[in-house]
């Protein structure tokens, strides 16, 4: 029954557009569509930006693999590479620290009234895109495959079944999110 | 609904939210959230306008076609999400510049044309990277890092170290 509704195009366009309604919903709710609240994280003042991410990392988690357990959704890992997520990583924190935005929240900056997430964010985000296209040929040659690991993940990995990782990493970054708090952060 | 209309709400709670949501997505549409493959998509589409048809054979183009998809509809939706959001909370307004206090008060983040050119550069930046390194905050750091895929949890840790490193810098170092 889900697979015919994966292929329904149209359905699909308006169920994305209703999950982006949500979620912008909830990062403008959030706080992470503000630029302060964004350098906050990154000045280690503010740990808002943190505290969303985590608890959205372990709710998911769990059910993400419970409902791969049960044969209902498939994984979609990104592939990857040294070349490609370090140095690639390393370059969007730059951009993270001078923009305040990311590329989610700053379309939630746009929806709030941002202006200057608008006018000079976003031009910049489309130009970067457009410049890395331009790029691709050369880089995927020089850097991109450059340690590639492909569609890894950790329990692949380390060889052991899903659970023996997703239970620790969630109660881990449970633990996390209760040391920051009472830490006061 | 008086809930609908508070300006913050409890960050885990909203964290709990972005998690249950992921697994809708993952239920209906197949698709974890990510945003930034639809700026790629957008500037093809933007470039196709400038120089025809035969922008689609660059290769990153036939990666990632210049189209309409689910991930371009959910970032639309991300605009209207956060404008009924704002909008509820009476947050929403047109502001040149960040409302920002204490060390986060400088020039290049108060006066409008220095704020617009430095989000212009960090908006390149962050173009550049986030298709480098295949994902964003959201498909990464948290769509990927929650499927425990070894390419986001490797992105959104040096995100950080690359972000933290360069605030510190900017704000503490080079503006301190």
């Amino acid at each position: 029954m889900l697979k015919a509704l994966h292929s329904k195009k149209g359905v699909q366009l308006i169920l994305g557009l209703i999950a982006g309604i949500i979620f912008g919903f909830l990062l403008q709710k959030g706080g992470v569509t503000k630029y302060s609240v964004i350098l906050g994280q990154l000045l280690l003042r503010d740990f808002t930006v943190v505290k969303i991410m985590l608890s959205a990392v372990i709710t998911g988690t769990l059910g993400i693999h419970l409902l791969r357990s049960l044969g209902l959704v498939q994984l979609h890992p990104k592939p990857g590479s040294f070349g490609a997520s370090v140095i690639g990583g390393l370059i969007f924190g730059v951009g993270f620290a001078t923009l305040g935005y990311c590329p989610g929240t700053i379309a939630g900056a746009v929806g709030q009234g941002s202006l200057d997430a608008l006018v000079g964010g976003v031009v910049g985000i489309l130009l970067g895109a457009g410049i890395f296209a331009s790029l691709y040929p050369r880089l995927q040659k020089a850097t991109l495959i450059k340690g590639d690991f492909g569609e890894l993940t950790l329990p692949q990995l380390l060889k052991v079944n899903p659970w023996v990782v997703v239970i620790p990493v969630a109660i881990l970054l449970a633990a996390i999110l209760f040391l920051l708090q009472r830490a006061g952060l | 609904m008086e809930w609908l209309k508070l300006e913050q709400w409890s960050p885990y709670l909203v964290g709990i939210g972005i998690g249950i949501l992921s697994w809708v997505t993952f239920l209906l549409s197949d698709k974890p959230i990510g945003c930034s493959t639809a700026f790629a998509r957008t500037s093809g589409m933007i470039e196709r306008i400038f120089r025809g048809a035969k922008v689609k054979e660059k290769p990153y183009y036939q990666k990632f076609a210049p189209t309409v998809d689910w991930e371009w509809m959910l970032v639309l939706g991300v605009v209207i999400g956060a404008f009924i959001s704002s909008k509820l909370s009476g947050q929403f307004d047109f502001r040149w510049v960040p409302v920002v206090s204490g060390e986060l008060d400088k020039t290049f983040v108060t006066a409008p044309y220095a704020r617009i050119a430095v989000a212009f550069i960090g908006g390149i930046l962050m173009g550049v990277g986030s298709r480098w390194a295949g994902g964003c905050t959201s498909g990464h750091g948290i769509s990927g890092t929650l499927q425990m895929a070894v390419s986001s949890w490797l992105a959104a840790i040096c995100f950080f170290i690359g972000g933290i490193i360069s605030a510190m810098l900017i704000f503490r170092v080079f503006a301190g």
